[in-house]
């Protein structure tokens, strides 16, 4: 009964559970970029001229930048130079010709993976209602549900099927959100983006299920760089969820996507992410450095859009889910909850740039940090001349494990308009041990008590999920933090 | 069923207890008492197993078993409770979740099945009137926002629900005024059972007017100096601590070698 120490501090070591390497052909293109990567990409995935021109622009660009240094430093992360010309820019599961047409076509082994993950396919189409996008490293393996949707007219696929048999949504929307000028890794991933999903609600159409995606990347020295598009049209209403993991490597691997959403007059759209890409080992070697850039803009009047966010993955995360309410009235939420622990670390928040009248947004951000893990957050609030009676409320929490760990808290706040208000709350708190003795003295483990304490910081955050995954990300924080006190 | 004998405890190199022998028998209300810093809170402490305390000689066994071998968690589910002097709050995790959840984990221990919330729900009502508990405490977060009076009679709500074999509660009077120390006296008279044991560990005299307890013993400077029945409390309320301290600093000085 004399160690004091490090009882805040064994709970968060419990291994990795997704670390599993599926062995399945692959077929990958050489490592390195270029212009002849690009188009071999390109073409292997039989796109049409104006997506070629297009990448090679968004190349051309991304090359001025990197000539310039323009990757980002400003975020409070750091990491040794990443080497753009070892990255394997593509990498697809060897498979007949023509890709799967229906799950029966797809590999087994892959199927067995995603039993592995908890997803599987067969199942999930049949019980749970939930339609499913799987990207498996860089290709979209099976689509569920498609046929059901289709009668809607809501067409739910993967990017690459959506530039070939749907080229005049993607020549509109595409970029529009998300230009590749926007930065360095929206620049990356514009030039060689290998898939993704797509989705395009129609007019009035409220989707009857939720939508989801689960990207996992598992060959070795890839990269994954999937682009996710989302449109709703007027008064149409969406609920999409993605899910993230990838195997255990000891080296790192960068994972830079872009998602673009789109919301009309009346639309919402919720989008919903669970992130747990491996993170690394207790030693902080390996991980996927995750460096995304998500956007939406709510583009006509009395819009909606909605982003939730549970991150407990990756060595590095660089994401800030924003949403531009150019629309009259519209809305934009951020939920996110970023945990890091070991030697993760996040730099996360959120943008709201109101420009239409009486626009409002709301940012809740509960970060938890643990063994040496750093967790920053970085949000601006930005409200234009013409943004009247726009409102934002802000609430940013950290919670403290231990005390080799760090919660960081960058607010930006830029206000053009008189009228409107603008609200900042933040707390910082610490699991004391006074707290674990409570707990323990009523007859529960310290695990118990630091996971009770966790979902209960979290419950604001987990409320906004869907229910079946607000499960999953309780159960999903529970085992990140194992061994981190007690 | 607790029997300690000869504890020596210190904090941070500082001797804390010098040698505390006391023997409790089941059914029995024991109160301790004693002057700040004559070791009350840390036999506390250390009977339920708070870290930071350093048992440097004696045992302690609790039903026959090495209590101080025990997990603090362990003790609980074997029938240990203790009433904080300072109950924490803990903010999110709402009382009612945290009692069930804790109630089950003793439950499982004791191989009995775990309680939905509906008949969670049945227990806790029936306790709540024991402590004339206002219903809308249960959904709040543990302890937070609530007065100095409600912390404690959640303290002893909690006792209520989870029978414990054995009960220290902490200056489980202080902060309380006289309708709060009443209901709170009165809910522990309830719980008083031959099956459970009550060690009452307190400053001052008033809570024992209350609670009348089978045996009094006066703690000073980490010893028992005096042992009594329940007049030993009025007695000491007449005299004051002083009186006893004369004899601790006299035994202190007998024992200690230059």
């Amino acid at each position: 009964m004399s160690t004091k120490t490090d009882t805040l501090e064994t709970l968060v070591n419990r291994e990795y559970k997704w670390g599993f390497v599926t062995d399945i052909e692959a077929d990958d293109v050489p490592s390195g970029l270029n212009e002849d990567t690009i188009r071999l990409i390109s073409a292997k995935k039989s796109e049409p001229e104006f997506m070629l021109e297009w990448r090679l622009n968004a190349y051309r660009h991304w090359l001025t930048l990197e000539q310039s240094e323009a990757e980002p430093t400003w975020a409070n992360v750091h990491y040794p130079p990443i080497d753009y010309q070892s990255i394997v820019y593509y990498s697809a599961p060897k498979a007949k010709k023509d890709g799967p047409k229906s799950l029966d076509e797809v590999d087994p082994e892959l199927l067995r993976t995603y039993e592995k993950l908890g997803i599987p396919l067969l199942e999930r189409e049949i019980l749970s209602g939930v339609a499913v996008d799987a990207v498996f490293d860089s290709v979209s393996v099976a689509t569920t549900f498609r046929e059901k949707l289709g009668e809607l007219g809501i067409i739910f696929c993967s990017f690459s099927e959506a530039v070939r048999e749907h080229p005049d949504l993607i020549k509109k929307y595409l970029g529009s959100v998300v230009p590749y000028t926007d930065n360095f890794f929206a620049a990356l991933n514009s030039a060689v983006f290998t898939d993704g999903s797509f989705c395009y609600i129609p007019k009035g159409v409220r989707c009857p299920m939720e939508l989801s995606t689960y990207f996992r990347i598992n060959a070795k020295n890839t990269g994954q760089f999937e682009r996710t598009l989302i449109i709703a049209d007027e008064g149409s209403h969406v609920s999409y969820l993605e899910g993230c993991t990838a195997p255990m490597r000891d080296e790192n691997q960068l994972h830079a996507a872009v998602v673009e959403l789109i919301a009309h007059d009346d639309a919402t759209i919720k989008y919903s992410t669970v992130q747990n890409w491996y993170p690394g080992d207790k030693e902080g070697k390996g991980g996927i450095y995750n460096f995304v850039t998500k956007r939406g803009k709510c583009l006509g009047k009395n819009s909606k859009i909605s982003w939730t966010q549970v991150e407990t993955g990756s060595a590095i995360t660089w994401k800030y889910p924003s949403c531009i309410l150019q629309g009259d009235n519209s809305i934009g939420e951020f939920y996110s909850v970023a945990l890091t622990n070991n030697y993760q670390q996040a730099d996360t928040g959120t943008k709201m740039i109101h420009i239409g009248k009486n626009t409002r947004s709301t940012i809740v951000s509960k970060g938890i940090s643990a063994g040496h893990g750093q967790n920053s957050y970085r949000g601006m609030v930005k409200i234009l001349k013409s943004a009247t009676g726009a409102r934002n409320y802000s609430q940013c929490d950290s919670l403290l494990l231990g005390d080799k760990c760090g919660a960081h808290t960058f607010p930006y706040l830029e206000v053009k308009n008189s009228t409107a208000q603008v609200e900042h709350e933040a707390t910082t708190s610490k699991i004391g041990e006074d707290q674990i003795f409570y707990f323990r003295q009523r007859g529960l483990s310290s695990e118990d008590a630091v996971s009770m304490i966790v979902n209960g910081f979290c419950k604001q955050v987990f409320r906004e999920l869907p229910m079946e995954f607000a499960v999953e990300a309780q159960k999903l924080l529970g085992v990140s933090l194992e061994g981190s006190v007690g | 069923m607790l029997e300690i004998k000869n504890l020596h405890a210190s904090v941070e190199g500082n001797q804390i207890l010098r040698g505390i022998d006391l023997t409790v028998n089941a059914g029995e209300v024991h109160a301790i008492m004693g002057p700040n810093g004559s070791g009350k809170s840390t036999l506390a402490h250390i009977l339920a197993g708070r870290e930071g305390y350093l048992v440097t000689q004696g045992q302690v066994l609790y039903e026959g078993k090495d209590l101080l071998a025990m997990l603090p968690e362990e003790r609980a589910r074997e029938g240990v409770f203790l009433a904080f002097q300072y109950p924490v709050e803990i903010a999110g995790v709402s009382n009612t979740y945290f009692l069930r959840a804790a109630l089950n984990a003793i439950r499982k221990h004791r191989g009995l099945d775990e309680l939905d919330a509906m008949d969670f729900l049945k227990v806790v009502r029936e306790k709540m009137k024991l402590l004339d508990m206002d219903e809308t405490l249960m959904n709040r977060p543990v302890n937070e926002g609530f007065s100095g009076g409600e912390k404690k009679r959640n303290e002893i709500f909690q006792m209520a629900v989870l029978e414990p074999k054995l009960a220290i509660l902490d200056e489980t009077d202080s902060g309380l005024d006289i309708d709060a120390l009443r209901t709170v006296s009165d809910g522990i008279n309830r719980l008083r059972s031959p099956e459970r044991t009550i060690v009452l560990v307190t400053h001052y005299q008033r809570l024992l007017s209350y609670v009348v307890p089978d045996f009094v013993h006066v703690l000073a400077d980490g010893r028992i100096v005096r042992s009594g029945g329940k007049d030993l409390a009025q007695e000491l309320e007449q005299k004051g601590y002083a009186w006893l301290e004369e004899s601790a600093d006299s035994l202190k000085s007998g024992v200690s070698v230059p």
